[in-house]
């Protein structure tokens, strides 16, 4: 009987240690997300004003903004996006409508999956040699292509996942009333798919917004304003790459001044793009 | 009379059969374009690995096999060695992970089997936050704030309490520099972190509620239940997630980059610098002169690539198997 009571009590015991042991990881995990942003918030936020959205990145030792970088950025996202949105909806609605069961899809699912956690330098690589090499200059829109390439596993995925949700009814209905299959499609499926598509391509901007290791030898970097797509363009991590390796105080205060915009920025977008899908799942 | 009808429904028919013919070629043209964007997705991973072996070729050529056992580095003479970044990836992935894991775990545990219910979206959310945290954050922070903490308190402790014990005082040699490849393990593990939890809180979500209900109704503690039930359950979807964060901190560029300190050897310590497959390629590349010099660096890329897809590859094959077990 003591026995049975004392192997009751060390059970208990460990049990009650091993949980607090989860308690403690979920803490780690909690803490070290607080210490990220604080750090972030406390080193970024003193760095911010008006300047930083209205003048160029200075030479070394010099004030100056991030508006070029920032410019930079915005542009090559937005070319990204456009061209690697389509291919990825696409792509993903050939998976979930019309080779749902094909074996191409299984295929594609597969190598999808290994794109989107891919390391997106090897992406710089990539576009390097089949771009920058040929042209024999960096250029921006070497760096949007290759953003691009980020873009289209992350939307493949979602479009799939997000139009196998639509209930097959529905289909059947706009089929039942002579609708083509592509109409179909576009007027019932998309519709009812639409939130979850927008959240995977908010998701996708968010991913590429804070890419860096893509960009490093395509885009490159460039100290002064430039709109031209064929040539070097700044972008907001680049410029934080640089700056913050650099031993200027004033580069150094400008990094994380950008590393806080494009924090906001992209913790903004993923929980925006959650806010969507989550009244989904709530409805 | 009977013409005059005849005359309109045949001309119906027409519309009806023009409009049909249009119907049947729109949709070709609409499935021939998703059909090619997804192939287009094979061609990329195709073009990915055509480019990498193509640009690789000098260096491959010339190095033959030796280039994966060659320690040295050198611009100067131009011979180059993939060995040093090769350890210090596997090296800083390993130490990642195994620090990762553990805790990653723990989290969904706590998700699962403790956390109230209205606290459980919000926490899993903050988690999942930290993966959508961009690398080059993780990277400044690293630097400016991590290495500098590592610098002056942690390090010169662990060196200190080892520095008499054989073995580990080589392990732990210093001098305390802040950045090196623990320090880059370390935020490589912060980074993999949300990827295991997310996968691992959603492969206990699988274990039927029947399981976990009969293991308690015997009397099991909840420890005994996740370690007996729920875990043995859920395993290969576990080692999916891991595999998976595995593939994440191989090839993490920005993050490793700030913190590995870039030095081209092998060194026992794991306090001094070294750098990594990424991290060499990110600090050399648009500097690299010499086609031989980026031919080996587009090399390193290759053998990364190759490296990655093997784990993502079971990753993907492990997380398929809990898929098809679920019927999900």
């Amino acid at each position: 009987m003591s026995t049975a009571a004392s192997l009751h009590q060390s059970r208990k015991r460990k049990n009650a240690v091993m949980m607090a042991l989860c308690v403690i990881a979920a803490g780690i995990g909690l803490a070290w997300l607080a210490l990220i942003l604080g750090a972030l918030i406390y080193k970024g936020l003193s760095g911010v004003s008006l300047s930083v959205f209205t003048q160029m990145t200075p030479p070394p030792g010099d004030a100056g903004g991030l508006l070029n970088a920032i410019y930079g950025s915005i542009i090559m996202t937005i070319i990204g996006i456009v061209v690697g949105t389509p291919i990825g909806v696409l792509a993903g609605t050939y998976m979930a409508e019309y080779g749902r069961f094909s074996r191409l899809t299984t295929v594609v699912r597969f190598i999808n999956d290994i794109l989107l956690s891919a390391p997106s330098i090897i992406v710089g690589l990539f576009v390097y040699e089949l771009m920058v090499r040929p042209m024999g200059h960096f250029s921006a829109i070497a760096g949007a292509v290759a953003l691009s390439i980020l873009v289209i596993p992350v939307v493949v995925r979602t479009t799939e996942d997000m139009l196998n949700l639509v209930p097959n009814a529905l289909r059947e209905a706009g089929t039942a009333i002579g609708a083509p299959r592509w109409v179909v499609i576009r007027s019932v499926a998309y519709r009812a798919a639409l939130s979850g598509i927008v959240t995977g391509i908010l998701l996708a901007i968010a991913r590429i917004s804070g890419e860096t290791a893509p960009l490093l030898f395509t885009a490159l970097n460039n100290q002064f304003w430039s709109s031209n797509l064929n040539a070097p363009m700044a972008s907001l991590p680049v410029t934080i790459f640089q700056f913050a390796l650099s031993p200027y105080e004033e580069w150094q205060q400008l990094a994380w001044t950008g590393a806080l915009i494009i924090t906001l920025t992209v913790l903004g977008l993923s929980i925006f793009a959650r806010s969507l899908t989550g009244r989904r799942e709530d409805r | 009379m009977t013409a005059v009808s005849e005359a309109v429904t045949s001309s119906a028919l027409r519309a009806r059969e023009a409009t049909v013919r249009r119907f049947a070629f729109t949709d070709m043209v609409f499935r021939a374009a998703t059909r090619a964007s997804a192939i287009l997705v094979l061609v990329l991973l195709g073009g990915v690995a055509i480019s990498l072996v193509a640009g690789s070729w000098e260096a491959l050529s010339k190095f033959g096999l030796n280039f994966l056992t060659t320690e040295a580095w050198n611009p100067v003479t131009e011979n180059f060695g993939a060995l040093a970044p090769i350890y210090g990836t596997v090296v800083t992935s390993a130490i990642a992970i195994i620090i990762a894991v553990p805790i990653g775990i723990g989290i969904a545990v706590f998700l699962t089997e403790l956390c109230p219910r209205p606290l459980r979206r919000p926490i899993g959310i903050a988690v999942e936050l930290l993966a959508g945290i961009p690398s080059i954050i993780y990277g400044i922070w690293g630097l400016f704030v991590f290495a500098p903490f590592l610098q002056t308190t942690i390090q010169p402790f662990i060196i200190n309490i080892f520095h008499s014990v054989p073995g580990l005082n080589s392990l732990f040699a210093g001098p305390p520099y802040g950045i090196g490849l623990l320090t880059s393990s370390l935020i490589l593990a912060i980074m993999v972190l949300p990827f295991i939890t997310s996968i691992t809180k959603d492969v206990f979500d699988t274990v039927p509620a029947v399981l976990k209900e009969s293991a308690y109704g015997i009397g099991c503690t909840t420890w005994e239940v996740t370690r007996r039930v729920v875990i043995p359950y859920t395993r290969v979807g576990i080692m999916g997630g891991v595999m998976l964060g595995l593939g994440r901190a191989l090839g993490e560029t920005m993050a490793v980059t700030f913190v590995i300190g870039n030095a081209h050897r092998i060194s026992a310590s794991l306090f001094a610098p070294g750098t990594t497959i990424s991290a060499t390629i990110a600090n050399e590349f648009t500097e690299a002169d010499g086609a031989l010099y980026t031919s080996s660096l587009v090399a390193l890329g290759l053998i990364l690539f190759i490296i990655t897809f093997i784990i993502l590859a079971i990753a993907r094959y492990m997380l398929l198997r809990i898929d098809s077990r679920t019927g999900a």
